[in-house]
């Protein structure tokens, strides 16, 4: 029955060749969905172009190789990791590092926080938290077809888990570091589990970093639950390495009346696909999607979003915009869905970019699917150079061609970054694009202890 | 300070300044005033650095310098600033961040450290009471979201702050109601020293009554075909610029 082109065989093989490791390693609960997520996968391997959701993206440099191993941690990784948790100096209370895909510390592998908040690593959580996780876990894929989830599925055992029980407000946020370190060329899978109660509110950063300087890829999905009444904002800062390919997932289903704003800002990586789905799955939910990435040289910055309107009287807004220099590539695919039922919608869709050069190039697609009468629904894409005017315009003030070719790109950035409710990280994400435009973008590490500072 | 001589340019092919000659001494006001079409932004935009106009022939001297040679930018540096008849907007640069950067471009030209952040504020505060501009304006982007009123007073706060010795006023009463185009000309009279000159640009006589110019140059298909004392904008005022075309054709 399998027919699958040979790189999609190839993963399958490497399902049997570490199963068994996997299954050993992993909560029962979790190993009970891997089974039907791979013959799902056998069905639909790795997405090619034929997908529509891939159209623009060839993920064939980066799932056309032998990687040297997936990772399963030994326990010698554990104390390496270990090693490295102290190296990053003074970490704030809520900072989480995963190394791999895994939670590194072998004791404490899950913390409490103020208000009866639990993070920690999702394998560990499956015990204490068995009837939370098992409410939850693998339900808002809604029937998602894309062979990467069911690939994650079937695969992956260790990840970030954060309980925010019924009422709990924290005002710091939590910062998840996901840091990818190998001698060896590697693929990675991880699996995150959020889980915000009603009337709860929670920020969470996840920054992706690499370490070293071999080829990576890293394959995650994060399911998030937002009860009712509750508020959750969610940012991702990518900055990996041009030999780097970064694939999220990120599910988001939304309760009554609840608020979500999701950001992904892409400062650097070679290949990079974020799908972000959002579910509207009660009346007066309201969902924000923003995204931002600065691609060069021979980058690929893929941004899907899926916005469904399952409920009347929901709102949402996407805003995603990119900067594209030299040979870089970018791509948007942002979807509406409207159900019959979800009467009086709000759904706002925009997409702006901007080509420095004439060998960049960009995809946009708005996708709307609207099946409701009365909604209030609209779309627009640009994809364009600087506006020559107001470069004159900063030029005639005194300020040089250089300077004021800077000014606007931020500017154009930071209608993104000024979406960012906590002030201090807004500033901190001005300056990383502000670097990032500068060409002086600084390595992962001292980014870390930057961020770290700021809570 | 500025001399224009037998100054043509053409757009795309097309010339639209057919040889203009100009002396703007310190101290002066010229007001330049002719039909729509005549020429009138293009010769700004051609002072100012903008390239969309080619200089065919001619020469333009600022300070000595042949200024046709220099950058826009170096054309600000050395103390010409060009009041835009249509302001853009530049969303996501803030009004803070753009006149900081810009004076303290012109300062390093001048061989002065960059003001700080506060004293930069204080300035800004000083200035703003000159030409009465909201205070929430200059916390916002760029002109964006100004209404066309607004756009104006900012150019003439910019050049308040920026302290330019030769402004050139593009069109500037364009657009504004009465009370605006008061506080606009009163700004342009406040920052009058004998040591700086300003090129008024305008289709009506209008804004001439608050700002007097010494002297007034119609411009008329390319060319100044009259110049006399300010007594000519009330005349062309009076007499429309048909008055002018029947002129032009007598001679």
């Amino acid at each position: 029955m399998n027919n699958l082109p040979e790189r999609s065989d190839h993963y399958y093989a490497l399902y049997e060749e570490n199963i068994r490791k996997i299954t050993e390693n992993s909560a029962p609960f979790m190993n009970s969905f891997r089974k039907e997520a791979i013959t799902k996968f056998r069905e639909t391997g790795i997405p090619t172009r034929r997908d529509e959701s891939y159209r623009y993206t060839n993920l064939d440099t980066f799932f056309n190789h032998d990687y040297k191993s997936y990772f399963i941690p030994e326990p010698s990784d554990f104390v390496k990791a270990e090693e490295f948790r102290c190296d990053v100096t003074d970490l704030d209370a809520y900072g989480i590092v995963l190394l791999n895909g895994f939670y590194p510390t072998i004791n404490g592998k899950l913390r409490e926080l103020p208000g009866g908040i639990w993070i920690g690593s999702l394998n560990e959580a499956s015990a204490k938290f068995s009837d939370k996780i098992e409410k939850h876990y693998g339900r808002y894929l809604n029937g998602n077809s894309d062979g990467l989830v069911h690939l994650n599925t079937a695969m992956a055992s260790d990840g970030v888990f954060v309980y925010v029980p019924e009422g709990a407000v924290l005002r710091r946020p939590v910062q998840v570091i996901n840091l990818v370190e190998s001698e060896a060329d590697m693929f990675n899978q991880h699996r995150n589990l959020i889980i915000v109660e009603d009337n709860a509110d929670f920020t969470i950063i996840i920054c992706d970093h690499t370490l070293s300087p071999v080829k990576f890829l890293t394959n995650a999905v994060t399911e998030v639950f937002v009860g009712e009444n509750a508020r959750f904002d969610i940012m991702r800062v990518q900055n990996e390495h041009n030999n780097a390919c970064k694939i999220t997932h990120t599910f988001i289903h939304q309760e009554r009346n609840s608020r979500v704003c999701s950001n992904n800002i892409t400062l650097h990586g070679g290949l990079v696909r974020n799908s972000t789905h959002h579910y509207l799955g009660g009346a007066g939910t309201e969902a924000n999607s923003y995204g931002l990435f600065l691609a060069d040289k021979w980058q690929h910055i893929d941004n899907y979003v899926n916005v469904v309107h399952a409920f009347p009287g929901c709102a949402s807004n996407q805003l995603f915009k990119g900067v594209l220099d030299e040979m870089a590539t970018g791509a948007f695919n942002g979807r509406i869905y409207v159900h019959k039922d979800a009467q009086e919608t709000v759904a706002y869709q925009r997409n702006n970019n901007i080509l420095l050069t004439d060998d960049a190039k960009m995809y946009t697609k708005p996708q709307l699917e609207i099946y409701a009468d009365n909604v209030k629904c609209s779309h627009g894409a640009t994809v364009g150079r600087l506006n020559d005017e107001a470069l004159f315009y900063m030029q005639s003030r005194g300020i040089n061609k250089r300077e004021a070719l800077l000014m606007l790109m931020f500017g154009f950035a930071h209608e993104v970054i000024r979406n960012i409710k906590v002030e201090a990280l807004q500033e901190r994400m001005d300056n990383l694009v502000m670097q990032r435009l500068k060409g002086e973008l600084s390595r992962c590490a001292s980014c870390m202890v930057k961020c770290d500072k700021l809570f | 300070m500025l001399i224009i001589e037998d100054l043509k340019a053409a757009i795309s092919g097309k010339l639209i300044l057919k040889g203009i000659s100009l002396e703007v001494k310190a101290g002066e006001i010229h007001a330049i005033m002719g039909p729509n079409g005549s020429g009138k932004s293009t010769l700004a935009a051609v002072l100012a650095g903008r390239d969309f106009a080619e200089v065919t022939n001619g020469t333009v001297t600022y300070m000595g310098k042949n200024l046709l040679e220099m950058a826009a930018e170096n054309r600000s540096k050395e103390g010409i600033f060009l009041g835009f008849q249509y302001p853009i907007e530049i969303p996501g640069v803030s009004m803070v961040n753009f006149m900081k950067t810009a004076l303290n471009e012109h300062r390093k030209h001048k061989g002065l450290e960059p003001l700080s952040a506060s004293d930069f504020l204080k300035l800004m505060r000083e200035k703003k009471g000159l030409v009465e501009i909201d205070s929430k304006l200059t916390s916002r982007s760029v002109n964006e979201g100004f209404s066309g009123g607004e756009k104006k007073k900012n150019e003439i706060f910019q050049m308040a702050i920026l302290e330019p010795k030769l402004a050139i006023l593009d069109e500037t009463d364009s657009g504004l109601d009465i009370d605006a185009l008061r506080i606009v000309a009163n700004g342009v009279n406040m920052l009058k020293r004998p040591d700086n000159a300003a090129i008024v640009i305008t289709h009506y006589q209008r804004l001439l009554d608050y700002i007097v110019p010494d002297v007034v140059h119609v411009l008329y298909d390319g060319r100044i075909v009259k110049t006399a004392g300010r007594e000519l904008a009330l005349e062309l005022e009076e007499k429309g610029y048909e008055w002018i075309k029947d002129h032009v054709e007598e001679n």
